[in-house]
């Protein structure tokens, strides 16, 4: 344990960032590519629509993007966690719509209040996960076919609620502004600023305690780049967010972060807290990485799988209520055709491995971005449905067979 | 040795459905000990193995610990009475590192946050304790140690707990020649220290290495159990093979009936 007990000195006496950057070129030649794939497919795609079509670029555009893509990077955090454990959710796309259909008719029809409606439609998700997982757990029925069974039940289940396929117009204020009001520009702005700070500070508490107890801690250099990087981007998505974007601004004004972008925000800090830094988060790994080597550490790998499908159907309920939101309505489509696609699509664009083990919650939102940039580009580039879900079939294909290869390469290296 | 031991079975009977595996085996381990256990395949090694570890209930027999009889009803009883077994196939998760290797299943915690000062701290000190100088980094995954580093892994994990009783199954049978050194140098070294460790092995010079006693199963039956400083080399073989060796093992011809 020579290198770890005496941490790395730079010249300035502070730990050396140069072993950093040589561990991640190497992590990356073994095959563990991370978010680079996502990162560079998103920075393409992003150039050569912007190139190609002006409007991509405008602040209307931008705030849409978050919009369209909102729903479904939710429901890709919570497979995450299903596809940690080397499982598949394919009825993910159908429980968002169950929930939001229970939301509709309880809100519209029944005339509940927002928050009981909705507190029905996440309870509706979890006990659906709870189902769900508990048939794969036990009873030991392969996740594929459970949740293929319950993708076609899920859909009549939606028909159903819905009386045979009537449209539910959403009239309740507080849902409908998840997904179509804004914050307050000056808020926008506390917000990026708080976000920025905190994680500035836990970064820094953690370097400062690792290295009062001799631990190798990560070098200063490095948490300034990190801290940069999200306060660049976060400021700059802040102010594009902020621009003026109603077409007539002194009718309506539109301007302001969408609220529901601190809504992801702060599911995506939960969820990476819950699978970095709690026991809880470390059993999934390990039961996605060796499920039997988790087994004989004592963990209830049976109750690690069932959780892992309530949190998947519970995220799949919030994409639902926000599905809802968006389209002011709920109907036979809500969470159906592209969506469970896009949402697997977008966790295996973002790095999340199919065969478990490898993945974080970042990944949804990464992939679901490249997901939604490929849609609403070619939108703009007048292409029709038929091209897009073809173009977006390729590219999960080709981030499956990224997977597949660096797997690969990862078990030649011996990094698998 | 006069030392009373540490880990005792009696009577051990195990079946699965109609096939009996197990008849009446006794098992002694006594601390600072290397037991080896020995036998061919299917005699019923590796279920012994796994009954001492909680991971098979025993059908009847009795479980003594320290002197007490102990109930052991899955792998956490034998952890907490400070049983730790160390498996052939290591039963290390590759996608996670040594540190979260070490301490899966039992996770040091403030509050709900994962301690990893703390358990970086503790592994280390249990990998110098081994003398282990084989790992560059604590925060290395699995997957990219070599079979002898992995095998110093799983060790590690298992005496990190103040373990009583260390079992390790096959350690040294996927290894090379100095790597196989390694490992049975550090299997002496956790003896030294005081534990009682058991070594499943095939490899007869493995077992004359390091062992200070010998237990041999035949046909799901205990032929004999010795010290190795009093038999030879064919002596075990022959226990092994026939279930007796001369005065040693099953006296009553091939112990299949009983």
């Amino acid at each position: 344990m020579t290198t770890t007990m005496v941490p790395e000195k730079g010249a300035a006496g502070a730990p050396a960032i140069a072993p950093h950057v040589r561990g991640y070129v190497e992590r990356v030649r073994g095959g563990d590519l991370g978010a680079l794939p996502a990162v560079t497919g998103l920075v393409v795609l992003c150039a050569v629509f912007s190139v190609l079509r002006p409007a991509f670029l405008s602040p209307i555009n931008f705030a849409n993007l978050f919009t369209q893509g909102a729903a479904v990077a939710i429901i890709a955090m919570g497979l995450i966690f299903v596809l940690l454990l080397g499982e598949i959710d394919l009825s993910a796309g159908f429980a968002s719509g169950v929930c939001a259909a229970v939301l509709g008719v309880l809100l519209t029809n029944e005339g509940w209040p927002w928050y009981a409606a909705v507190l029905a439609a996440m309870a509706t998700g979890a006990a659906i996960g709870l189902v769900l997982g508990t048939l794969v757990a036990k009873l030991g029925i392969p996740s594929f076919v459970v949740t293929l069974a319950a993708f076609l039940a899920f859909q009549g289940v939606v028909l159903l609620l819905l009386k045979e396929g009537t449209n539910i117009s959403i009239r309740d204020q507080t849902i409908l502004a998840i997904a179509n009001k804004n914050m307050p520009p000056v808020l926008g702005w506390v917000c990026v600023a708080a976000g920025v700070l905190a994680y500035a500070a836990l970064q820094i508490m953690q370097a400062r305690r690792r290295t009062a107890r001799g631990l190798s801690a990560v070098p200063t250099s490095l948490i300034a780049f990190r801290v940069g990087t999200l306060a660049v981007i976060s400021g700059v998505a802040v102010f594009l967010l902020n621009l003026e974007r109603s077409r007539n601004a002194a009718i309506v004004s539109l301007k302001g972060v969408p609220i529901v972008v601190p809504v992801i925000v702060v599911l995506l800090v939960v969820l990476t807290f819950v699978l970095q830094r709690t026991a809880y988060g470390r059993h999934i790994y390990a039961v996605g990485g060796n499920a039997e080597a988790a087994r004989r550490a004592g963990i209830n790998v049976d109750r690690i799988r069932i959780s892992a499908f309530v949190i998947c159907s519970f995220m799949a309920s919030a994409g639902g209520v926000i599905a809802a939101s968006r389209a002011n309505s709920v109907d036979p489509n809500t969470g159906g055709s592209n969506v469970l696609l896009f949402a697997v699509g977008a966790a295996v664009i973002g790095g999340t491995s199919l065969f478990g083990g490898k993945g974080r919650a970042l990944d949804a939102l990464l992939g679901g971005a490249v997901v939604a940039v490929i849609e609403n580009g070619m939108g703009l580039m007048g292409y029709t449905s038929g091209v897009k879900y073809a173009v977006t079939g390729c590219v999960l294909l080709l981030a499956a067979g990224v997977d597949a290869l660096s797997r690969k390469r990862a078990a030649a290296t011996g990094r698998r | 040795m006069s030392q009373a031991p540490v880990l005792d079975l009696r009577g051990i009977h195990k079946s699965f459905g109609p096939v009996q595996v197990l008849h009446d085996v006794a098992f002694s381990v006594y601390p600072g000990e290397v037991t080896a256990l020995v036998g061919d395949n299917g005699a019923g090694k590796s279920t012994l193995v796994k009954c001492i570890g909680g991971i098979y209930p025993i059908d009847s027999g009795e479980y003594f610990f320290e002197g007490e009889k102990v109930q052991v009803g899955g792998p956490r009883d034998a952890a907490a009475l400070g049983v730790e077994i160390v498996y052939q196939d290591l039963a290390l998760c590759d996608n996670l590192d040594i540190v979260q290797n070490m301490f899966l299943g039992r996770e040091r915690r403030s509050g709900l946050i994962l301690d990893e000062a703390t358990m970086e701290e503790l592994a280390a000190r249990t990998l110098d304790g081994l003398a282990v100088r084989t790992v560059t980094s604590l925060r290395q995954r699995v997957s990219s140690l070599s079979g002898g580093q992995r095998q110093t892994v799983a060790i590690a994990k298992a005496v990190l707990w103040n373990s009583k009783v260390v079992i390790l199954d096959e350690p040294t049978a996927a290894l090379g020649v100095a790597q196989t050194a390694q490992v049975l140098d550090l299997v002496r070294r956790l003896a030294d220290r005081g534990l009682a460790v058991v070594l499943i092995s095939h490899n007869m010079n493995d077992v004359f290495a390091v062992s200070d006693r010998v237990a041999a199963l035949y046909l799901g039956r205990m032929a004999a159990q010795v010290k190795t400083s009093e038999v030879t080399h064919s002596q075990v073989v022959e226990l092994i093979t026939a279930g007796r060796s001369g005065e040693l093992g099953l006296q009553n011809g091939n112990g299949a009936t009983s």
